[in-house]
């Protein structure tokens, strides 16, 4: 007879809202498939005390224009798709993502300041190029993003989209561009618990609905702030289960974004060459940064390679399995 | 977990001799709980109180060494199930398994490769801890020849992997004294295995089958044999199926006080794994969630150094920043003319700005500002690098007597500060930078 070993269980009391994206034709929008994030009520994967309904969820980053100061390895492997976002929305859904995430990069003044309706028309094309959930970025400079956003919002009216990123300088005009066209808003805030509540209740005060908020807690890339990260995105996990209630949304990280920012990822020249074989090198960073995340609480990884798609889907759906 | 007053004095003579300095029992029970005292001060405890006080201080998961040297391992003792409660203590080591069942010349090559390998991150050094030798061959001597190998050229800490205890008995004639890693005893050769560890005072690892109850007896069974270093394989390989385990492990020791399982953890993401992406994914969830000992089944360095950047991200203490000291630094021997660079302390920051103006070969002054460990922008956000602290330093470090110009570079994110400075080093004319380390050599060039 083995030792009875009394495993020690957690009760929680609270559990992360479910938030959907896109909408279908039934639903007023024109998805072909919507996507459910959220509803733990556990810490990730540990099934034998609470439940995980939904599998976190890969998106992919498509630009409206060249990304040419993206490393070498990403322009080598998605090709000439990069010069045109409805065919790289189209391969990227070929590719498996579950999610858009389309930056309106072209929109920043020093990348071609372009305007809204350069944007709306860029959504529509999205949109009409794919049939996944988009989420919507403005170029991050906050003027432009109000700008673009706005435009994208009533472009892609009925679809469901999220609109980001919606900071405490400018979640007003995001979160009524989000009100007036049925959408969402990704609320970001850096690394800190408080902050990240903070927003998340001045969202909600302008009747924002909480299954329309996702919570972007800042990403630290692998070798550059991660920790940082890892253990705030724990925080506001656990804060969440033991019932806060404006902890409580669904987590996403700009991975790819964050990941091919680091030198190990974007160069190749005068490294140590202890640093190994560049391209698989740089693939690990953008894929150990997710799974690491998403082993904290991430329930929406933003990713960049082709390659990490697969692999960390299939991580995802190991994780998943009972 | 330690035991309060109350539980230690009732362990005590209670007779108040005062002996131990203290004027009463309690008051000393007190005192040793508050750990401002020493058990040796009371000259008439019992060996019983003695044993049962010293099992209570026992942290609740062992700390275990593998090898000896200045590249040992120590392994658990750790006390929290998340970073932010307090911070994780013992890193894992990483090991590479091979397999005596390779070439010999092969499997030389392959440990020189391994202990060749090192690279320096924030300033700190990072190699392979050691490999793990697999007795594929099921034969006693010539794993002993492989283990040999292993031990003379590596000189770091080994996993011994073998399912017979007399390849197991060869082997460690080869590495008496130097504490591998005995792996495994199973329910099947415990006995003979635990005889072994004992009598070369290895560490031992005790394998399951996934069941933690079965664990635990065998892990009892083995102390019982007179081996207290102990590492566990609960013996599942699946991810979720890890995660679970290795969670419950971690929680069963430090919630529970759980003895027969307060242990460090050893995985092998390759078991689960198939391919070396995969196999990658779960060593960092093993980084991450528990594992004291992770065997990998390749030595790729594009793989390795990622994992080890993620150890070294997991296990920085989250209430200090890994810093540098604030100063003027020369790079490449710069004369009063070179160019004058600032920074912040923060030593992800230094270490990437001073590695690109040492790879550019341009003598060069770095200022680097006390920021309190944060980032440029971080420190800039938080008031810790700002144009005020800028000037202070300049003046602290006396940079205007080692330098025969008044320019200042700062960092191409700050650039909104440029003005702020000009007022705050009168007659100074700041320049802004690129944005980003990589572009500083480049940058260098044109500098005049
Ligand atoms: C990790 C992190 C933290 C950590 C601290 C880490 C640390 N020790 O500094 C924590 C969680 C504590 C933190 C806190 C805060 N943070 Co913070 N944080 C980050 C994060 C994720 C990474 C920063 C980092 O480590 N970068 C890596 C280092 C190496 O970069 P770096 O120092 O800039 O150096 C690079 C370049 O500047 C250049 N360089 C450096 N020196 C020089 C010199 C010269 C001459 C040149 C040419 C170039 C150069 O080379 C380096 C490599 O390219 C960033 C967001 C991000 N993803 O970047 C936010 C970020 C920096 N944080 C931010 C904020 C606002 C804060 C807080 C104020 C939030 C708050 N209110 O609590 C606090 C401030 C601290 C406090 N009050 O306690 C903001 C800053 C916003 C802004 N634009 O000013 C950021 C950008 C996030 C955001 N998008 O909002 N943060
Ligand atoms: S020396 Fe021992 S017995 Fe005497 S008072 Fe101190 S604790 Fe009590």
């Amino acid at each position: 007879m083995p030792m009875a070993v009394e495993i020690p269980k957690e009760k929680w009391t609270g559990k992360v809202r479910e938030v959907k994206l896109g909408a279908t034709a039934a639903e007023g929008g024109t998805r072909q498939k919507t996507v459910t994030v959220g509803g733990e009520s556990t810490l990730p994967f540990l099934t034998f005390e609470g439940d995980m309904p939904n599998p976190p969820a890969i998106a992919v980053e498509v630009q409206d224009r060249y990304p040419s100061d993206w490393s070498a390895v990403l322009k080598a492997a998605w090709g000439d798709v990069l010069n045109d976002p409805a065919a790289w929305a189209k391969k990227a859904e070929e590719y498996g993502a579950d999610i858009v995430a389309l930056k309106l990069q072209s929109a920043h003044p020093e990348a071609g300041n372009t305007d809204a309706a350069h944007a709306a028309a860029t959504v529509k094309a999205v949109l009409a190029a794919t049939g996944l959930p988009l989420i919507v970025y403005g170029p991050g400079q906050a003027e432009k993003d109000n700008e673009v956003l706005v435009a994208a919002a009533e472009a892609a009216k009925g679809e469901r989209i999220a609109l980001g990123n919606c900071e405490d300088k400018n979640y007003r005009t995001i979160v009524a561009a989000a009100l007036a066209h049925g959408h969402l808003v990704v609320a970001k805030t850096p690394i800190d618990v408080n902050l990240a509540k903070q927003l998340n209740i001045l969202i909600s005060d302008m009747r924002l609905d909480l299954d329309r908020i996702l919570m972007d807690p800042t990403t630290g890339a692998l070798g550059y702030g991660l920790e940082y990260t890892y253990s705030v995105m724990e925080r506001l996990r656990l804060a969440a289960l033991t019932g806060d209630s404006m902890t409580q949304q669904p987590m996403i990280c700009t991975v790819g974004e964050e990941a091919w920012r680091a030198k190990e990822s974007k160069v190749n020249e005068g490294v140590p060459a202890a640093w190994g074989d560049w391209e698989r090198r740089s693939k690990n960073w953008e894929v150990l940064t997710a799974s690491t995340l998403i082993q904290a609480g991430a329930d929406i990884v933003v990713l960049r390679h082709p390659e990490s798609i697969q692999l960390v889907k299939q991580a995802i759906s190991q994780w998943m399995a009972r | 977990m330690g035991l309060s007053g109350l539980e230690i004095y009732k362990l005590l003579p209670k007779t108040n001799c005062k002996e131990c300095g203290q004027p009463t029992c309690l008051a000393f029970a007190m005192k040793l709980a508050a750990k401002q005292a020493e058990l040796s001060a009371c000259p008439y405890v019992s060996e019983e109180s003695k044993a049962k006080l010293a099992a209570a201080a026992a942290p609740p998961i062992r700390l275990v060494t593998i090898g000896t040297g200045d590249k040992k391992l120590e392994i658990g003792n750790e006390t929290v199930l998340f970073r932010h409660d307090k911070t994780f203590y013992h890193p894992p080591g990483l090991f590479i398994r091979l397999k005596d069942t390779m070439p010999l010349s092969e499997f030389e090559a392959m440990v020189e490769r391994i202990r060749d390998w090192g690279v320096e991150r924030v300033g700190i050094p990072l190699w392979v801890t050691g490999v793990a030798v697999e007795n594929t061959s099921g034969d006693a001597e010539t794993f002993a020849k492989y283990v040999a190998v292993a031990q003379e050229k590596m000189a770091r800490p080994l996993v011994l992997i073998a399912s017979n205890p007399a390849s197991m008995a060869a082997a460690l004639q080869q590495t008496d004294g130097s504490a591998p890693l005995v792996y495994a005893a199973t329910a099947d050769n415990w006995q003979a295995m635990a005889e072994l560890a004992a009598k070369h005072k290895a560490p031992i690892a005790v394998r399951g089958n996934g069941d933690l109850g079965g664990l635990a007896d065998l892990a009892e069974k083995v102390k019982g044999a007179g081996v207290e270093d102990i590492v566990l394989d609960p013996g599942i390989r699946d991810p979720h199926g890890t995660l679970v385990a290795l969670t419950q492990l971690r929680r069963l020791a430090l919630k529970s006080n759980f003895r027969p399982l307060g242990y460090p953890i050893i995985t092998f993401p390759g078991e689960g794994a198939n391919s070396e992406e995969e196999e990658a994914i779960q060593a960092a969830q093993h980084i991450a969630k528990y594992a004291g000992v992770i065997v990998l089944d390749h030595f790729d360095p594009a793989t390795v150094y990622p994992l080890m950047t993620l150890r070294q991200n997991i296990y920085t203490d989250p209430q200090k920043p890994i810093q540098v000291s604030p100063g003027l630094y020369e790079i490449s021997n710069p004369t009063p003319d070179s160019p004058l660079l600032v920074t912040t302390n923060f030593s992800l920051t230094y270490f990437s700005v001073a590695g690109e103006v040492e790879g550019s070969g341009k003598p060069t002054w770095l200022l680097i500002v006390d920021s309190e460990g944060m980032s440029v922008l971080t420190g800039w956000a938080a008031g810790k690098f700002d144009a005020e602290k800028i000037a202070k330093s300049v003046q602290q470090f006396n940079v205007p007597s080692k330098i025969s110009h008044k320019k200042i570079v700062i960092p191409g994110l700050v650039a909104s500060i440029s003005g702020e400075l000009e007022e705050e080093l009168p007659g100074w004319e700041v320049r802004v930078g690129p944005r980003e380390a990589i572009d500083i050599p480049a940058y260098l060039k044109t500098w005049n």
